[in-house]
Protein backbone atom coordinates (compact mmCIF):
# COMPACT_ATOMS: atom_id res chain seq x y z
CA UNK A 1 0.00 0.00 0.00
CA UNK A 2 1.29 3.52 -1.04
CA UNK A 3 0.96 6.41 1.38
CA UNK A 4 -0.53 9.36 -0.17
CA UNK A 5 -1.71 12.64 0.20
CA UNK A 6 -4.69 11.73 1.91
CA UNK A 7 -2.70 9.96 4.53
CA UNK A 8 -0.79 12.73 5.34
CA UNK A 9 -3.97 15.27 5.11
CA UNK A 10 -5.85 12.67 7.58
CA UNK A 11 -2.82 12.92 10.09
CA UNK A 12 -2.83 16.97 9.68
CA UNK A 13 -6.59 17.16 9.91
CA UNK A 14 -6.14 14.91 12.90
CA UNK A 15 -3.60 16.96 14.59
CA UNK A 16 -5.61 20.10 13.75
CA UNK A 17 -9.03 18.47 15.29
CA UNK A 18 -7.00 17.64 19.16
CA UNK A 19 -5.52 21.37 19.06
CA UNK A 20 -9.04 22.74 19.05
CA UNK A 21 -9.69 20.55 21.32
CA UNK A 22 -6.86 21.15 23.81
CA UNK A 23 -7.97 24.73 23.28
CA UNK A 24 -11.40 24.12 24.93
CA UNK A 25 -10.49 21.35 27.13
CA UNK A 26 -8.06 23.58 29.25
CA UNK A 27 -9.86 26.78 29.11
CA UNK A 28 -7.86 28.53 32.07
CA UNK A 29 -4.65 26.88 31.82
CA UNK A 30 -2.84 29.65 29.23
CA UNK A 31 0.20 27.35 28.72
CA UNK A 32 -1.34 24.42 27.72
CA UNK A 33 -3.37 27.04 25.01
CA UNK A 34 -0.19 28.21 23.68
CA UNK A 35 0.79 24.23 23.35
CA UNK A 36 -2.51 23.58 21.32
CA UNK A 37 -1.77 26.48 19.21
CA UNK A 38 1.72 25.34 18.58
CA UNK A 39 0.00 21.69 17.62
CA UNK A 40 -2.31 23.87 15.04
CA UNK A 41 0.46 25.52 13.61
CA UNK A 42 2.22 21.75 12.89
CA UNK A 43 -0.72 20.42 11.39
CA UNK A 44 -0.57 23.09 8.84
CA UNK A 45 2.83 22.62 8.27
CA UNK A 46 2.61 18.94 7.72
CA UNK A 47 -0.48 19.95 4.99
CA UNK A 48 1.79 22.48 3.63
CA UNK A 49 4.93 20.20 3.40
CA UNK A 50 2.74 17.32 1.98
CA UNK A 51 1.21 19.34 -1.13
CA UNK A 52 4.55 20.76 -1.72
CA UNK A 53 6.02 16.96 -2.10
CA UNK A 54 3.26 15.90 -4.17
CA UNK A 55 2.65 18.73 -6.48
CA UNK A 56 6.36 18.91 -6.78
CA UNK A 57 6.71 22.85 -5.93
CA UNK A 58 8.88 23.97 -3.66
CA UNK A 59 7.05 26.70 -3.01
CA UNK A 60 5.52 24.79 0.05
CA UNK A 61 8.72 24.67 1.75
CA UNK A 62 9.45 28.00 1.58
CA UNK A 63 6.16 29.26 3.16
CA UNK A 64 6.15 26.02 6.01
CA UNK A 65 9.11 28.13 7.04
CA UNK A 66 7.63 31.41 7.47
CA UNK A 67 4.96 29.57 9.17
CA UNK A 68 7.54 28.02 11.22
CA UNK A 69 9.43 31.57 12.13
CA UNK A 70 5.84 32.93 13.17
CA UNK A 71 5.47 30.26 15.46
CA UNK A 72 8.18 30.94 17.43
CA UNK A 73 7.67 34.57 17.44
CA UNK A 74 4.63 34.16 18.96
CA UNK A 75 5.23 31.75 21.72
CA UNK A 76 8.17 34.55 23.24
CA UNK A 77 5.91 37.10 22.90
CA UNK A 78 3.14 34.92 24.02
CA UNK A 79 5.58 33.94 27.20
CA UNK A 80 7.08 36.68 27.78
CA UNK A 81 3.73 38.72 28.41
CA UNK A 82 2.80 35.13 30.96
CA UNK A 83 5.49 35.87 32.61
CA UNK A 84 4.95 39.73 33.27
CA UNK A 85 1.23 38.76 33.81
CA UNK A 86 2.01 36.39 36.45
CA UNK A 87 4.47 39.07 38.23
CA UNK A 88 1.63 41.63 38.74
CA UNK A 89 -1.13 39.05 39.58
CA UNK A 90 0.57 36.08 40.91
CA UNK A 91 -1.59 33.31 38.86
CA UNK A 92 -2.52 32.69 34.92
CA UNK A 93 -5.96 31.79 35.04
CA UNK A 94 -7.04 33.54 32.01
CA UNK A 95 -10.80 34.38 33.40
CA UNK A 96 -9.77 37.62 34.97
CA UNK A 97 -7.42 38.49 32.33
CA UNK A 98 -10.04 41.16 31.05
CA UNK A 99 -8.88 43.29 33.84
CA UNK A 100 -6.39 44.64 31.43
CA UNK A 101 -9.18 46.65 28.80
CA UNK A 102 -8.26 49.86 29.54
CA UNK B 1 6.95 -1.05 2.22
CA UNK B 2 9.37 0.14 4.90
CA UNK B 3 8.11 4.05 4.38
CA UNK B 4 4.47 2.75 4.88
CA UNK B 5 5.55 1.24 8.10
CA UNK B 6 7.42 4.16 9.36
CA UNK B 7 4.68 6.65 8.44
CA UNK B 8 2.34 4.61 10.14
CA UNK B 9 4.35 4.57 13.23
CA UNK B 10 5.11 8.59 13.43
CA UNK B 11 1.58 9.30 12.60
CA UNK B 12 0.87 7.02 15.17
CA UNK B 13 3.32 8.05 17.86
CA UNK B 14 2.51 12.17 17.02
CA UNK B 15 -1.29 11.50 17.32
CA UNK B 16 -0.98 9.65 20.90
CA UNK B 17 1.39 12.26 22.03
CA UNK B 18 -0.50 15.37 20.86
CA UNK B 19 -3.41 13.57 23.07
CA UNK B 20 -1.15 13.47 26.13
CA UNK B 21 -0.16 17.31 25.75
CA UNK B 22 -3.59 18.51 26.13
CA UNK B 23 -4.76 15.81 28.86
CA UNK B 24 -1.70 15.35 30.99
CA UNK B 25 -2.27 16.42 34.32
CA UNK B 26 1.16 17.73 34.75
CA UNK B 27 2.32 20.72 32.64
CA UNK B 28 5.61 19.11 32.66
CA UNK B 29 4.87 16.16 30.77
CA UNK B 30 2.60 17.95 28.33
CA UNK B 31 5.98 19.80 27.04
CA UNK B 32 7.47 16.36 27.23
CA UNK B 33 4.06 14.99 25.09
CA UNK B 34 4.56 18.22 23.08
CA UNK B 35 8.45 17.16 22.46
CA UNK B 36 7.99 14.15 21.43
CA UNK B 37 5.02 15.16 19.13
CA UNK B 38 7.53 17.39 16.90
CA UNK B 39 10.35 14.61 16.99
CA UNK B 40 7.60 12.53 14.78
CA UNK B 41 6.61 15.36 12.65
CA UNK B 42 10.24 15.72 11.85
CA UNK B 43 10.09 11.83 10.93
CA UNK B 44 6.48 12.56 9.03
CA UNK B 45 8.37 15.49 7.11
CA UNK B 46 11.53 13.12 6.41
CA UNK B 47 9.44 10.78 4.85
CA UNK B 48 8.14 13.65 2.56
CA UNK B 49 11.86 14.27 1.36
CA UNK B 50 12.12 17.56 2.97
CA UNK B 51 15.17 17.09 5.19
CA UNK B 52 16.16 20.33 5.82
CA UNK B 53 12.34 21.36 7.59
CA UNK B 54 12.28 18.32 9.10
CA UNK B 55 15.92 19.47 11.16
CA UNK B 56 14.62 22.82 11.28
CA UNK B 57 11.92 21.48 13.32
CA UNK B 58 13.52 19.67 15.89
CA UNK B 59 16.29 22.76 16.27
CA UNK B 60 13.17 25.77 16.46
CA UNK B 61 10.63 23.29 18.20
CA UNK B 62 12.69 21.20 20.44
CA UNK B 63 15.54 23.63 21.22
CA UNK B 64 14.10 26.56 21.33
CA UNK B 65 10.41 26.83 21.65
CA UNK B 66 9.75 23.56 23.91
CA UNK B 67 12.47 24.54 26.44
CA UNK B 68 11.47 27.98 26.31
CA UNK B 69 7.86 26.44 27.47
CA UNK B 70 9.83 23.83 30.15
CA UNK B 71 11.60 27.48 31.61
CA UNK B 72 8.06 29.15 32.35
CA UNK B 73 6.13 25.78 33.50
CA UNK B 74 9.18 25.40 35.86
CA UNK B 75 9.68 28.95 36.48
CA UNK B 76 5.95 30.09 37.60
CA UNK B 77 4.87 28.93 40.74
CA UNK B 78 1.44 28.18 39.45
CA UNK B 79 -0.99 26.42 41.04
CA UNK B 80 -2.44 24.21 38.08
CA UNK B 81 -4.97 21.73 39.96
CA UNK B 82 -6.90 24.71 40.41
CA UNK B 83 -6.58 25.59 36.71
CA UNK B 84 -8.14 22.21 35.83
CA UNK B 85 -11.28 23.02 37.88
CA UNK B 86 -13.96 23.06 35.08
CA UNK B 87 -12.54 21.24 32.43
CA UNK B 88 -15.32 18.29 32.98
CA UNK B 89 -18.00 21.65 32.08
CA UNK B 90 -15.89 22.46 28.73
CA UNK B 91 -15.14 19.12 27.33
CA UNK B 92 -18.43 18.61 25.46
CA UNK B 93 -18.97 21.73 23.38
CA UNK B 94 -15.25 21.31 22.70
CA UNK B 95 -15.69 17.86 21.57
CA UNK B 96 -19.01 19.08 19.49
CA UNK B 97 -16.62 21.98 17.82
CA UNK B 98 -13.99 19.58 16.98
CA UNK B 99 -15.82 16.86 15.47
CA UNK B 100 -17.68 19.15 13.22
CA UNK B 101 -14.21 20.67 12.28
CA UNK B 102 -13.27 17.37 11.43
CA UNK B 103 -16.57 16.43 9.70
CA UNK B 104 -15.57 19.49 7.25
CA UNK B 105 -12.44 18.79 6.64
CA UNK B 106 -13.12 15.10 5.94
CA UNK B 107 -15.93 16.25 3.39
CA UNK B 108 -13.38 18.20 1.93
CA UNK B 109 -10.84 15.41 1.87
CA UNK B 110 -13.14 12.96 0.29
CA UNK B 111 -14.77 15.57 -2.37
CA UNK B 112 -11.18 16.99 -3.43
CA UNK B 113 -9.25 16.24 -5.99
CA UNK B 114 -5.96 17.60 -7.32
CA UNK B 115 -6.76 19.18 -11.03
CA UNK B 116 -4.85 17.48 -13.79
CA UNK B 117 -3.11 21.40 -14.98
CA UNK B 118 -2.52 22.25 -11.56
CA UNK B 119 0.25 18.88 -12.32
CA UNK B 120 1.12 20.16 -15.34
CA UNK B 121 2.19 23.53 -14.06
CA UNK B 122 4.01 22.94 -10.96
CA UNK B 123 7.08 22.78 -12.25
CA UNK B 124 9.66 19.38 -12.70
CA UNK B 125 10.82 17.78 -9.19
CA UNK B 126 14.39 19.16 -8.30
CA UNK B 127 16.86 17.02 -10.10
CA UNK B 128 18.51 14.14 -8.17
CA UNK B 129 22.05 16.03 -7.78
CA UNK B 130 20.79 19.07 -6.05
CA UNK B 131 19.11 18.06 -2.31
CA UNK B 132 16.20 19.10 -0.48
CA UNK B 133 18.46 22.09 1.42
CA UNK B 134 19.80 23.16 -1.47
CA UNK B 135 17.03 23.50 -4.01
CA UNK B 136 15.65 24.99 -1.19
CA UNK B 137 17.86 27.74 -0.37
CA UNK B 138 18.19 28.57 -4.52
CA UNK B 139 14.48 29.28 -4.11
CA UNK B 140 14.51 31.08 -0.78
CA UNK B 141 17.90 33.47 -1.65
CA UNK B 142 16.28 34.43 -5.05
CA UNK B 143 12.84 34.71 -5.71
CA UNK B 144 11.73 34.99 -2.03
CA UNK B 145 14.62 36.39 -0.72
CA UNK B 146 11.70 39.93 0.68
CA UNK B 147 9.74 37.35 1.98
CA UNK B 148 13.35 35.72 3.99
CA UNK B 149 13.91 39.52 4.66
CA UNK B 150 10.40 39.92 6.35
CA UNK B 151 11.04 36.46 8.79
CA UNK B 152 13.84 37.91 9.75
CA UNK B 153 12.05 41.28 10.94
CA UNK B 154 9.57 39.34 12.50
CA UNK B 155 12.41 37.60 14.78
CA UNK B 156 13.67 40.87 15.57
CA UNK B 157 10.47 42.23 16.44
CA UNK B 158 9.84 39.28 18.80
CA UNK B 159 13.07 39.20 20.47
CA UNK B 160 12.97 43.15 21.34
CA UNK B 161 9.28 42.85 22.20
CA UNK B 162 9.91 39.87 24.78
CA UNK B 163 13.26 41.84 26.10
CA UNK B 164 11.01 44.68 26.83
CA UNK B 165 8.06 42.57 28.43
CA UNK B 166 10.45 40.86 30.94
CA UNK B 167 13.19 43.77 31.53
CA UNK B 168 12.86 45.32 34.86
CA UNK B 169 15.12 47.24 36.70
CA UNK B 170 15.22 46.68 40.60
CA UNK B 171 15.67 49.50 42.83
CA UNK B 172 18.36 48.03 45.49
CA UNK B 173 20.48 46.42 42.83
CA UNK B 174 23.78 48.06 41.57
CA UNK B 175 24.19 48.67 38.02
CA UNK B 176 26.51 50.17 35.90
CA UNK B 177 26.52 54.11 34.75
CA UNK B 178 29.07 54.71 32.49
CA UNK B 179 28.08 58.70 32.66
CA UNK B 180 29.26 58.72 35.78
CA UNK B 181 32.27 56.51 35.24
CA UNK B 182 33.31 58.87 32.79
CA UNK B 183 33.07 62.09 34.65
CA UNK B 184 34.90 61.19 37.83
CA UNK B 185 37.75 63.04 38.52
CA UNK B 186 40.80 62.53 40.57
CA UNK B 187 40.16 66.00 42.69
CA UNK B 188 36.33 64.16 43.92
CA UNK B 189 37.48 60.78 43.96
CA UNK B 190 40.90 60.36 45.92
CA UNK B 191 41.33 62.15 49.57
CA UNK B 192 44.66 62.28 51.22
CA UNK B 193 44.94 61.87 54.57
CA UNK B 194 47.47 62.80 57.88
CA UNK B 195 47.66 59.07 59.59
CA UNK B 196 49.13 58.99 62.46
CA UNK B 197 51.40 55.22 63.67
CA UNK B 198 49.89 53.12 65.68
CA UNK B 199 46.28 54.44 64.76
CA UNK B 200 43.72 53.46 62.19
CA UNK B 201 41.43 55.59 60.21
Amino acid sequence: MIIGLPHFLTVAAILFMIGVFGIFLNRKNVIIIMMSIELILLSVNINLVAFSHFLGDLVGQVFALLVLTVAAGEAAIGLAILVTYFRNRNTIAVDDINIMKG
Amino acid sequence: MIATIFFYLFATVALAAAVMVITARNPVHSVLFLILTFFNAAGLFLLLGAEFLAMMLVVVYVGAVAVLFLFVVMMLDVDFVELRQGMLKYWPVGAVIGLIILAELALALITWQISPQAMMTAPAAAVGAVTNTEALGLLLYTKYFYFFQAAGLVLLTAMIGAIVLTLRHKAHVKRQVVADQVARKAATSVEIRNVEPGQGL
